[in-house]
């Protein structure tokens, strides 16, 4: 369905499609890619969606960040003053909530992707892997919405990135990956499992705080650490193993100079993603055989 | 005959029904349910009570067929007997158990039309999204837009969300959007059953155009056997998941027929039994309609049972009233109308009511029959409610393509006529 000829000709003619007991997963992965339009449109459908018949319309995707981050910087910085290396509160928070808005909104939309979709699954061929993936592009929208407040935050705080901005492409695809390999767990899941559905807005909400969406790391790690007693400091190194731990390091070590990075904990975040996407895929695969016989 | 386009070789789909091991269904388990019966399989403190072979049953079976390029075929058959499973499966929706398919050509499935139409979305939005999920390109649907919107004839409301569509204008989209998919094979379920009259006889014209005029493959499923006739030249009929007749089109249908009938008589010997009302002396057993294809393609029905009185009484009326399976009454067939009377019941007596092409009396759907005997114009003496029933299967009196089915359209079947009087009033 890539090739530009559109009339029935004598080269499209010759392809054969082979549909196997057990044998469907050759097809599949070069299918992935023919569907792409499908995907981006897909993607597209929910930003459109979203804002349509609502009264603020788009200015939603300004609004909530913003309200996300006063309402964490005034609770943060002026209630608890947590420590921030001379950083202004609210940079703090947005560069936090840049990565963590991203990775809720998308996971939100993707785990529930299959099965508010039931209807398409039941009618139409289409890799289902598209349908998680295409929460990503939604959330994608946001996220330049988002980067947008970041700057302008920035720029009126005086403060500007060095090179290491340059590297924001390689973070939203580590975000975006470690986004996608939840989802792909959380969606497959929810198919069976329609407690996922329950569980998933928890974890989102709760992990915004166990996350540094909005505080530092470091300065958490040091502060709990000072507590633990001789010898159990290790403790605060399973902090890392919350992947998002790793991927909002990463946003705020190439947003402040002065931020420096803490390597491990971004490779444990880069380990993990890689592990849960590869069983995630599996997993995905083994349920999406059976997706049309029980959604 | 060229190459062929579609081959199935023993191919087979096997559904779990019922509950798992532990006694839960498929679906509806928690987390904690599987965690937990997990738990108790693996310590053995719950054996599994049941095999998967007696939960499962076989949708399709050693199914095996060839399509050849550019012939219509037709797939038709009751209510479960397979139809959706197969299409769902060369769909690629869901996959066989066993078996093998091989389609040659560029393949669309159609098994809804609007597949994935978004009511927030303007209608040029959802022809875009409703394009790409049935397989076109966005310049594809680019290049037939304007003639998706001719066929759709929703010109003036493209840019108005299809919430405020209605039912009619959003299924002439939906059906233009598949209509302009360029396959060389294509499977359609039945997509017609929807739209107004005028509309469905152009989506058949078109699909005719479509298969006719390119030489494509089509693999039709429908109720309407007129459509199926009118479009396929080759019929497969499907029962209880396997294939029952492979040939002509015509055959096919008298073939769906003949099992409907058959189907719709073994209903009724189920519940033939002995009734018998002390007090009057009277009885009957061995009620029994049936329903016969004449040779002219039309029905013929007929009522049986068997009256009788243990002390020989006399002149007994026997009357039946036929409803439609919603309690309507249709007809009173009462002694004191008919005089069908039996003289004496000195020994059981076959009471048979024949009814020549009760097809063109009555319209499809399913109907009961009570029965009572009486003292004609005194009183009766046994009346039992609903002892049987038989179907009248759809048909199409107009030619339309339309089924007669009751609840649409009343019981009756009238000798009417139509013209337009050409004079002008």
């Amino acid at each position: 369905m890539s090739t530009p000829s559109q009339k029935p000709s004598s080269e499209l003619s010759s392809r054969s499609l082979v549909i196997e007991a057990g044998k469907t997963e050759r097809a599949y992965w070069a299918d992935l890619w023919r569907y792409r339009e499908l995907f981006w449109l897909l993607g597209w459908k929910e930003v459109v969606v979203r804002y349509k018949q609502s009264l603020l319309g788009v200015s939603w995707a300004v609004f909530r960040p913003l309200v996300t981050i006063g309402v964490l910087s005034v609770i943060f910085g002026g209630l608890a003053e947590v420590e921030t290396g001379g950083i202004p509160t609210p940079l703090i928070v947005a560069t936090g909530q840049l990565p963590w808005a991203f990775f809720s909104q998308a996971l939100a939309q993707s785990s529930l992707s299959l099965v508010n979709n039931a209807p398409l699954l039941t009618k139409v061929y289409m890799p289902r892997l598209i349908l998680p993936a295409s929460g990503v592009v939604t959330a994608t929208v946001d996220f330049l919405i988002s980067l947008a407040i970041l700057v302008a935050l920035m720029a009126y705080y005086g403060m500007f990135p060095g090179l290491s901005f340059l590297l924001l492409p390689v973070l939203l695809l580590l975000v975006a990956s470690t986004t996608m390999s939840i989802s792909l767990w959380a969606a497959a899941l929810c198919v069976k499992y329609r407690d996922v559905k329950h569980i998933i807005p928890f974890m989102v909400m709760i992990g915004m705080y166990i996350s540094p969406v909005a505080y530092r790391t470091d300065v958490l790690v040091d502060r709990l650490g000072s507590k633990l007693p001789q010898g159990w400091e290790w403790i605060m190194d399973l902090y890392y193993i919350n992947p998002m731990v790793g991927v909002i390091d990463g946003f705020r070590w190439i947003f402040f100079d002065d931020v420096s990075l803490h390597w491990p904990g971004l490779m444990v975040a880069i380990v993990l993603t890689i592990a849960l996407s590869l069983t995630g895929i599996v997993y995905f695969r083994k349920v999406e055989r059976s997706f049309a016989d029980f959604v | 005959m060229t190459r062929n386009a579609i081959e199935i070789t023993g191919l087979g789909k096997q559904y779990i029904i019922g509950a798992n091991q532990l006694g839960r269904r498929p679906g509806q388990d928690t987390l904690i349910d599987t965690i937990s019966d997990r738990f108790r399989l693996m310590t053995g403190r719950k054996k599994a009570t049941r095999n998967r072979e007696t939960n499962s049953f076989w949708a399709l079976k050693d199914i095996d067929f060839t399509v050849g390029q550019g012939e219509k075929v037709a797939i038709i058959g009751h209510n479960g007997a397979g139809k959706s499973t197969l299409l769902k499966i060369l769909s690629r929706i869901t996959e066989p158990s066993v078996g093998r398919i091989e389609l040659i050509g560029r393949v669309s499935s159609l098994l809804e039309v609007g597949t994935g139409f978004h009511p927030e979305l303007t209608g040029r939005e959802n022809v875009y999204l409703n394009g790409a999920i049935l397989g076109l390109t966005r310049s594809e649907v680019r290049a037939k837009f304007d003639e998706i919107v001719a066929f759709s004839e929703c010109e003036r409301f493209l840019d108005t969300p299809i919430k405020r569509y209605s039912s009619g204008m959003k299924v002439r989209l939906a059906f233009a959007v598949a209509a302009h998919l360029e396959p060389e094979i294509l499977i359609v379920d039945e997509v017609l059953a929807v739209g107004d009259v005028a509309f469905q006889n152009k989506c058949l014209g078109k699909m005719k155009e479509v298969s006719h005029d390119d030489g494509r493959t089509v693999l039709f499923v429908s109720h309407n056997m007129m459509a199926v006739e009118a479009l396929c030249e080759r019929g497969i009929v499907l029962e209880h998941g396997k294939v029952v007749f492979d040939g002509a089109t015509r055959e096919a249908v008298h073939q769906y027929y003949l099992t409907s009938i058959a189907a719709s008589n073994q209903d009724v010997r189920s519940i033939a039994e002995e009734h018998y009302e002390a007090e009057s002396d009277v009885g009957f057993r061995g009620f029994k309609t049936e329903l016969k294809l004449a040779e002219n393609r039309t029905l013929d029905l007929t009522i049986e049972l068997e009256a009788f009185s243990k002390n020989g009484r006399k002149n007994i009326g026997v009357g039946i009233e036929i409803l439609t399976a919603h309690g309507h009454l249709v007809s009173s067939l009462a002694p004191k109308l008919t005089n069908f009377i039996v003289p004496d019941l000195d020994v059981p007596r076959r009471c048979v009511f024949s009814f020549d092409d009760i097809s063109n009396h009555l319209a499809s759907g399913e109907y009961v029959v009570s029965v009572w005997l009486a003292i004609p114009r005194v009183r009766p003496l046994i009346r039992r409610d609903h002892v049987g029933g038989f179907t009248i299967p759809p048909q199409d009196p107009f030619g339309v393509g339309v089924a007669n089915d009751y609840n649409t359209y009343g019981v009756a079947r009238l000798p009417v006529k139509f013209h337009v009087d050409g004079e002008g009033v």
